[in-house]
């Protein structure tokens, strides 16, 4: 399987390690039915981004499933996180966002979703560690600007619409400033209840 | 009578499991065939690629089709009474297909190739039209085309056929093989492979003399090879064994489809039977001219040129050896060998320039179902590396190309990915 997706590695590394190129994820060890989720959205262009959606556009769903599974079936060590120059202020923003949210808001806590040691859920909520703060960023951003959709009801795209940038900055800061668990895999399907609806993990 | 063993042929063929037995369940109202056949036949015409939109229904149309005129959006052809074909009669199918208009006589864009299925029989095309009745009918208008002034006049496409387009179905050669003229008829018809492989003037025009001459394909920036010459994509030195492996899985021991060619793999060819593809082969494979003509010479000045291919064998060996090999015997059919491959030695680097760039898969098909991917060296290579590689492939053994720019390359970095 590794030689048929040697086209990932120049951007995701070998065994979806991640590379040093701060925009594109790390995929080792992101649940199955996440990373099925994202592929199929690449080749149907509901998530956009050429280079992605050119590689995946005549592969079939059942190939994209083996892809999903062989990445998700990859343990590579995770990288050390990374050295941040935000504030102690932002951080600790941050961390009450990722670890409370802000009721006043309607902001859940990320961990209400993406699982208490923030490792995600099988089959379709991806853990938040491993992921550099421009990556976070940006997703959140494209969540929040609707550039980044998923089936409805699309949990993320409400829950970024509600956050601020000061927010996204803080929230990447913090996940990234985490020191990774050495084994991280994520929670089995149906571990806990999710605090809303979302499309992505069906009930 | 070519025809009727045809048929006979399809028939058999549809006891064997495969895309054809999932076929099978469809029957027209007399109980006969008419449906399957029609439903295959769709397949060699490729209509879903343009008529379903991603995440679309399918033949519900919709799909945005640039072009160097303005955006064209494809129709609905389910036949849904009100926004599709449901009120249209097989004489009025057949005028689309064989004449370019609408049931109301209003002029369609070519970017429907009618010019090429003007030569589809009158029985193949009451067959797809019995087929597409079977379609589960989606209410969903027809979005207005977008074409720039002066192009939104559809009468200006009076003069556009007058000067490219020949109604008629396709007339066969009596000198040439039943095999032969199938695979013309195929080809030249249905297939509509001319849309591509046959280039285009600045009136968005074609012209006969020209045929499967080659040309860049607008928008897109791919290279549709020639088919007639054997420089390029012409095929008269192939085995039919590889043509037909190409066609029907996408990859052979000769080379692999990428780009748009992967589309047609992927949802026409590898649908079409073992007879049929093996006739498109058989044509393919004898329009294919015998002498080659000689390579053009460079643009580059030599000292640059020597300079490029010296900096491309250290690129090369330390990016592409381990698949492609030193010698870049490649490992077929996977990777495919780069010494004596035609697509690399054309006049046109495009192609292999966006290989480097992009990479790519074949398309995932019966014959292949998990491809080998080519990794993207966009982010990895500079416009200088690119082209040094691109030079060093097009020259080493035994490859007789030219070196390209650095220019060149960055070029393609913008060139659009679907």
């Amino acid at each position: 399987m590794a030689a048929r997706i040697e086209a990932c590695t120049p951007c995701h590394g070998d065994m979806g390690r991640g590379t040093s190129d701060v925009y594109f994820p790390r995929l080792a060890g992101k649940p199955a039915g996440y990373l099925y989720n994202q592929l199929v959205a690449f080749k149907n262009g509901r998530r956009k981004y050429p280079p992605m959606n050119y590689l995946l556009e005549f592969l079939t769903d059942p190939y994209l499933q083996d892809i999903a599974d062989y990445f998700a079936s990859q343990h590579p060590p995770l990288p050390a996180p990374e050295l941040t120059n935000v504030s102690q202020q932002v951080l600790a923003q941050g961390e009450s966002l990722v670890i409370s949210g802000d009721a006043a808001r309607q902001i859940p806590a990320c961990r209400s979703c993406h699982g208490p040691a923030l490792t995600g859920m099988e089959p379709g909520i991806p853990g938040l560690l491993g992921l550099r703060p421009t990556y976070i960023s940006a997703q959140l951003g494209a969540f929040r600007y609707g550039t980044r959709t998923a089936k409805a009801p699309d949990c993320m795209q409400t829950v970024a619409a509600r956050l601020t940038e000061a927010d996204v900055t803080a929230v990447a800061a913090w996940l990234a400033s985490r020191p990774a668990p050495a084994n991280s895999p994520p929670a089995p399907k149906g571990t806990y209840a999710l605090p809303f609806a979302c499309g992505s993990e069906p009930d | 009578m070519k025809f009727r063993s045809w048929l006979l042929k399809l028939l058999l063929l549809s006891l064997l499991p495969g895309p054809a037995a999932q076929a099978q369940e469809k029957r027209g109202p007399a109980g006969d065939n008419t449906v399957q056949r029609g439903e295959y036949l769709a397949r060699a015409g490729d209509c879903i690629a343009c008529h379903t939109a991603p995440e679309g229904r399918i033949f519900a149309g919709g799909r945005a089709m640039p072009t160097p005129f303005g955006t064209l959006y494809s129709s609905n052809i389910t036949p849904d009474a009100e926004t599709g074909t449901g009120k249209w009669s097989t004489d009025d199918f057949y005028r689309t297909m064989h004449n370019g208009r609408f049931p109301d006589g209003g002029l369609i864009y070519p970017a429907m190739p009618f010019a090429s299925y003007t030569k589809v029989t009158r029985a193949d095309s009451d067959a797809i039209f019995a087929y597409l009745k079977t379609i589960p009918p989606v209410n969903q208008k027809n979005r207005p085309q977008d074409l720039r002034f002066p192009y939104d006049n559809r009468q200006l496409l009076l003069g556009w056929r007058t000067l490219f387009f020949t109604e008629g179905e396709y007339k066969p050669d009596p000198n040439k093989s039943a095999e032969w003229n199938r695979g013309a008829y195929l080809v030249e018809g249905l297939g509509h492979c001319g849309m591509c492989h046959t280039p285009i003037n600045a009136l968005g025009g074609t012209s006969q003399s020209e045929a499967f001459k080659g040309g860049l394909i607008p928008m897109q920036n791919w290279y549709a090879p020639s088919l007639t010459s054997n420089r390029e994509g012409g095929l008269g030195g192939w085995s039919i064994k590889d043509i037909t492996d190409l066609l029907r899985t996408g990859i052979s021991a000769r080379g692999v489809v990428y780009g748009p060619m992967a589309e047609v793999v992927y949802n026409s060819l590898q649908y079409l039977t073992d007879d049929d593809v093996r006739a498109m082969a058989v044509y393919l494979k004898g329009i294919a001219e015998l002498s080659p003509s000689p390579p053009p010479s460079s643009t580059l000045p030599s000292s640059e040129g020597s300079l490029l291919i010296s900096l491309g064998k250290t690129v090369y060996d330390a990016r592409c050896a381990t698949c492609h090999g030193a010698p870049g015997e490649g490992k077929p059919p996977h990777w495919p060998p780069l010494a004596g491959n035609q697509s690399i030695q054309m006049e046109s680097a495009v192609n292999a320039i966006r290989m480097v760039l992009n990479g790519g898969y074949p398309p995932a098909t019966e014959g292949n179902p998990r491809p080998y991917g080519m990794p993207p060296f966009a982010g990895l290579l500079s416009d200088n590396e690119v082209a040094a590689v691109v030079s060093y492939i097009r020259t080493a053994w035994g490859n007789r190309a030219t070196p390209v720019s650095a220019r060149d390359a960055n070029e393609l970095r913008s060139a659009p990915l679907n």
